[in-house]
């Protein structure tokens, strides 16, 4: 009667043995799929009550990014803007960058951050630096919210694009937790990959366009386009503006090739050192 | 259900110690690789590795519904086997084959968060260790009565007194359902009361849902009331295995824990350490330290300090203060110390050790030994060290009329 809530496999049984891992990985993954759903909820409830403005820094810092950003490629370096506003061609490019940084990022301190779960408890760690793409996705839920009847507001109603836009989501989502599994895998072995985060994230926010749009720069289009998140950033921009920028395809495949890449070699590459966490954490 | 709960063969798990540092960035672990290499191609060796086997050949099987404890001193290896167990960690060689739904409690509050409140903690701490939202909704108020917080559970565990805490983590965790569970020291912690009442919590598990549980305590009493059966660990090694009272007799008199004293072969040292079980079966105390130098000592000295198992001071004497009577010079030897009747309440005591050349030279041993002292009488039960001390003295009433 105690049981009946249990697995529907009479007795698991589980075998140890060296070198031989764990044999039912993706079926604890999806068994504890909850905790990972618990650390995201964690993860924002405390963010939420240890900050006194609450909710409004997930809307100071965009908006002042889209400030900062708007002046220096739109008035400083005068950017085309191809007779859209150019507030919103750097929002647009900004939402899908803000959820990438915190994906990337919060994947990549995932292990560390949770050592003292590593050490004492089993799960699929996996699972960590999952519920940190969670945890983004909220992030990002909200901004959108608030930033979609400005988009619409002073750039015109939305087209059929709008609908496209939870595929461009995922491949950032994908893109964020590929390179973030390399980044905290390595960092459980050598404690300074966690400088790299904010290197990158530093450099890719002008090599991304995040603050202009690629579809003028025919001469630059294909060296942008090597970034991988360049052509999620242009889809994003292209969904949200309702097709008045130009998606350029060949940029997103590099960002699907590249995106499957790391996403492969990031899980390959976690699931290989992951069985010593415990022991070098 | 013939099959046993939890079936271990060949156990071993080996941690490398690299003797040059830890790499714990990029750039040491590259000038660290170069050097390697430099050495290899030099002198054709790289730097010395130890490896530390802190399990060995371990062999044993628990069947469905047993409660066996795991005891041995501290390093011998019983964290380990819980990890590898749990699944934390791999292990080297060996197989384990664990039937049924596990649980692993090697902490007490694995991943509270002190800033959320009790209730979103039970519903943390419930998923880390592996149970259902809906079982832990279950149970919710359960656990809130058990832990008695009643009044607190919307309030931040970081408010909460380390009691509270400790209730309410503890609470978590045995309110779990799997069929094997693992628990290592977690009841340590806390007062003697909520102790015992995790100790009744810990027996109605396995005794009336018929749990498999495999438990690690430094409490021998807490061994003996609940486990049917011990595994007696000593250097990564299963040392006896069997009924719990041969066991845990078999660990007061085993000898101390071996300290890895491979570099001080060159010097004066501690050989072996050994509390007369005999003695102390007739209320007495003998300690004796062997001891082996590599030159003639004119003075060897000992000195003893006995503490309760929590490491309050008791007392404690050495050879300069109350000098050996046929002290002599040796090389090798054994220095005994007698203690007739201790006024000590029962229970489990450690000493700590000293070892002196009389040049300046000493080794010291921390908790080197800990031994269950029987007492001189009876006394009731909550005489115990951790509540009044652990001298029994020749206390004595007398009641007077007053005088007006």
């Amino acid at each position: 009667m105690r049981r009946a809530n249990l697995d529907s496999s009479p007795v698991p049984e589980i075998v140890l043995e060296a070198g031989r891992g764990s044999t039912h990985y993706w079926r604890d993954l999806w068994r504890y799929r909850e905790l990972a759903g618990f650390l995201a909820w964690r993860d924002i409830k405390v963010r939420y009550k240890q900050a006194a403005l609450g909710v409004a820094w997930a809307i100071l810092q965009p908006a002042i990014q889209t400030i900062l950003l708007t002046f220096v490629f739109g008035k400083l370096a005068r950017m085309p803007d191809g007779g859209l506003p150019y507030a919103l061609i750097v929002l647009s490019g900004l939402l899908p960058w803000q959820l990438f940084t915190a994906a990337f990022s919060g994947a990549g301190h995932s292990l560390v951050g949770n050592s003292h779960l590593i050490s004492k408890v089993y799960f699929p760690r996996l699972l960590v630096p999952i519920s940190c793409l969670a945890v983004a996705l909220v992030d990002f839920g909200v901004i959108l919210a608030l930033a979609l009847p400005v988009i619409f507001i002073f750039g015109g109603a939305p087209g059929w694009q709008l609908l496209l836009l939870p595929l461009f989501v995922l491949l950032a989502l994908v893109i964020a937790f590929g390179a973030g599994l390399w980044i905290t895998a390595l960092t459980v072995k050598f404690r300074d990959f966690r400088f790299i985060t904010p290197f990158i994230l530093q450099i890719g926010v002008f090599v991304t366009p995040v603050g202009f749009r690629t579809d003028f720069l025919p001469n630059w289009r294909d060296l942008i386009a090597l970034n991988p998140l360049a052509g999620v950033v242009d889809g994003v921009r292209w969904c949200l503006l309702g097709g008045r920028t130009e998606l350029y395809l060949p940029g997103l495949g590099i960002s699907v090739v590249v995106a499957a890449i790391l996403l492969g070699s990031g899980i390959g590459y976690f699931r290989r050192t992951e069985r010593q966490f415990a022991d070098i954490i | 259900m013939s099959h046993p709960a939890i079936e271990v063969s060949g156990l071993a798990k080996r941690y490398v110690i690299e003797h040059e540092a830890r790499h714990d960035n990029l750039r040491d672990t590259l000038h660290h690789a170069a050097r390697k290499l430099w050495r290899r191609a030099r002198w054709g060796t790289g730097f010395d590795t130890e490896e530390f086997w802190a399990l060995r050949d371990v062999s044993f099987t628990v069947q469905p519904g047993e409660v066996v404890g795991v005891i041995g001193r501290n390093g011998a290896g019983k964290s380990t086997l819980l990890k590898v167990l749990s699944r934390i960690t791999e292990p080297t060689a060996g197989r384990v084959t664990l039937r049924g739904r596990i649980a692993s409690l090697l902490e007490v509050g694995t991943g509270f968060h002190p800033d959320l409140t009790g209730r979103e903690n039970i519903f943390l701490n419930g998923a880390i260790l592996g149970m259902r939202s809906t079982e832990i909704r279950r149970k919710f108020d359960e656990i809130v009565a058990f832990a008695e917080v009643e009044r607190f559970i919307d309030t931040p565990v970081k408010r909460y007194s380390s009691g509270m805490y400790v209730r309410l983590a503890f609470a978590v965790a045995a309110h779990l359902e799997p069929e094997v569970l693992i628990v290592d020291e977690v009841l340590a912690v806390g007062d003697a009361q909520f102790q015992k009442k995790c100790l009744g919590k810990m027996r109605e598990v396995s005794t009336q849902q018929g749990r498999t549980v495999l438990f690690v305590s430094h409490q021998m009493s807490a061994i003996a009331q609940l486990c049917s059966r011990a595994i007696l660990l000593s250097a990564g090694r299963v040392a006896h295995i069997g009924p719990t009272q041969a066991v845990l007799q078999t660990m007061m008199a085993s000898p101390p824990l071996t300290h890895r004293s491979s570099d001080a072969l060159d010097r004066p040292r501690i050989t072996d350490i050994a509390v007369s079980q005999t003695a102390l079966e007739s209320g007495n105390l003998q300690i004796s330290v062997s001891f082996e130098s590599p030159h003639v000592l004119t003075r060897p000295h000992v000195g003893i300090v006995l503490t309760t198992q929590f490491g309050a001071l008791v007392g404690g004497t050495n050879t300069h203060v109350d000098p050996c009577r046929n002290s002599h010079p040796a090389a090798s030897g054994l220095l005994r110390l007698h203690l007739a009747h201790p006024p000590l309440l029962p229970g489990q005591y450690r000493i700590n050790v000293w070892f002196g050349d009389g040049d300046g030279s000493t080794e010291h041993r921390e908790a080197a030994m800990e031994f269950y002292f029987p007492g001189l009488r009876t006394r009731p039960p909550e005489f115990r060290t951790e509540t009044v001390g652990p001298l029994d003295m020749a206390f004595n009433w007398e009641q007077l009329p007053l005088i007006r």
